[in-house]
């Protein structure tokens, strides 16, 4: 494996073409699933099933959209574009997020559901981000880290006492679970720049390795939520590799277009206004 | 580069400056009591303050980039200020000081834990019982969760350790 961190540099002279490109993917990989996933939290304020979750999901979607930002300067650095017209003016076939993501938050059960397996998927992805030979990462990774446990510690709590309370409330997460589960392999793909990501040690995790520590981390709390582990329903191998319809390769469904009109609508009303 | 006398006064004016920049957040804690401070110089009449950011999303960021270059720039002598949010240590609870986490306690904020304890609840900030509960580990602002004592039978805020 090739080591960059003697490097200590987002100087993009020192990275070659085909780095630069790599990273610049990973970092929009990063930055548009918190940004979407943010944005989804944020839907709830008002409407979540008691005052304490909707300031916990405003808190959440306060952090995430600040991780986002702090990916997209990194972006912005390396490649000299705009970090808020990147969260912003990019359409649905640019954007290179997890398409469970997207999804509309539907159910309160399906909202938990997604915010444990994307939780936890995130906490798998940081930990092979503090690894990483591109610096900036690192320390980017090292103070997200902190604040994320406290996500998935809220919705693995959720998530377990949903499964626990038996019921509507079990019924209902089974479904979230069940139609979270369809979306979930794009989550697990590094796009298509995987192969040298890895190489070089940008994100020295693979495809698999993200699954198979992400799933280690999920079975577990299946189990004490008494819920069957769906995993086996589609087989391993079926969890990683490019799909026709890859989130991180720009292929996504309405829901995230109909996200994007709502979310960009005061950025697009004036572009150029400092707020 | 050697600094001179007046430039090392020059420093210590600046300090006092930012001693009176408070987080907006939090009126009564400095930024230095807040452990934000990485690094502060002067040269040639510029003072370069190098902060540590704390909570990634935290909306005062910029607001206490305008204040730093505001109270510093006010100082006799500087002519040019630069803040800087530095990346190189990432901000931890554990950076508050001692007189910080006095002042918070005071403000009615718990001072944080010193370890990852989401399911402990720290002593009342209001009358000091131990008698508290968690309600939520997310509170008003990202730094802050929210407690219940049964003693004065209120919520009160505590700051989460990062």
């Amino acid at each position: 494996m090739k080591r960059m961190h003697t490097v200590p540099s987002t100087n993009p002279n020192v990275l070659s073409l085909a780095v630069q490109q790599a990273l610049v993917d990973l970092l929009l990989q990063l930055a548009d699933d918190d940004l979407i996933f943010g944005h989804r939290s944020s839907e709830w304020l008002g409407v979540a099933p008691d005052l304490e979750e909707d300031i916990a999901f405003s808190s959440i979607s306060q952090d995430e959209v600040g991780h986002a930002a702090l990916f997209y300067e990194l972006v912005q650095k390396l490649a000299g574009e705009d970090a808020d017209a990147l969260a912003f003016a990019r359409s649905s076939t640019e954007r290179k997020n997890a398409r469970l993501l997207e999804r509309n938050n539907g159910d309160w059960a399906f909202t938990i559901a997604r915010g444990f397996m994307y939780n936890a998927f995130e906490h798998v992805r940081l930990q092979a981000a503090l690894q990483s030979t591109y610096l900036p990462l690192q320390q980017a990774a090292q103070k997200i880290v902190r604040e994320e446990r406290y996500h998935l510690l809220h919705m693995q709590t959720w998530f377990e006492n949903l499964g626990i309370a038996g019921g509507e409330a079990r019924s209902r997460l089974e479904k979230g679970i069940a139609s979270a589960w369809m979306e979930l392999p794009d989550l697990f793909s590094l796009g298509h720049h995987a192969a040298i990501l890895v190489e070089e040690g940008i994100l020295p995790s693979t495809e698999m390795d993200l699954y198979k520590q992400w799933a280690a981390m999920v079975q577990p709390v299946f189990e004490k939520a008494g819920l069957p582990w769906p995993g086996d329903a589609f087989g391993e191998t079926k969890m990683v590799g490019l799909t026709g319809t890859d989130g991180r390769t720009g292929a996504h469904s309405p829901d995230l277009e109909e996200l994007l009109n709502t979310m960009t609508e005061v950025y697009r009303s004036n572009v150029q206004a400092k707020w | 580069m050697t600094q001179n006398v007046y430039e090392q006064d020059l420093v210590s004016a600046v300090r006092a400056a930012l001693q009176d920049v408070k987080d907006p957040e939090i009126p009564t804690l400095s930024l230095e009591e807040l452990g934000m401070v990485y690094d502060l110089t002067v040269q040639d009449h510029h003072a370069k303050v190098q902060l540590i950011p704390t909570f990634v999303g935290c909306p005062a960021v910029e607001m206490i980039r305008r204040l730093v270059e505001n109270n510093v720039g006010q100082v006799k002598g500087i002519e040019s200020v630069q803040v800087e949010f530095v990346m190189d240590v990432p901000w931890s609870s554990d950076r508050i000081t001692e007189e910080g986490r006095r002042k918070l306690a005071e403000f009615g904020i718990s001072p944080p834990p010193h370890e990852f304890l989401p399911g402990q609840a720290p002593v009342c900030s209001y009358c000091g019982s131990s008698d508290t509960d968690v309600v939520s580990i997310f509170g008003p602002t990202a730094c802050r969760a929210v407690y219940y004592c049964k003693q004065c039978s209120q919520p009160f805020e505590g700051m989460k350790y990062v």
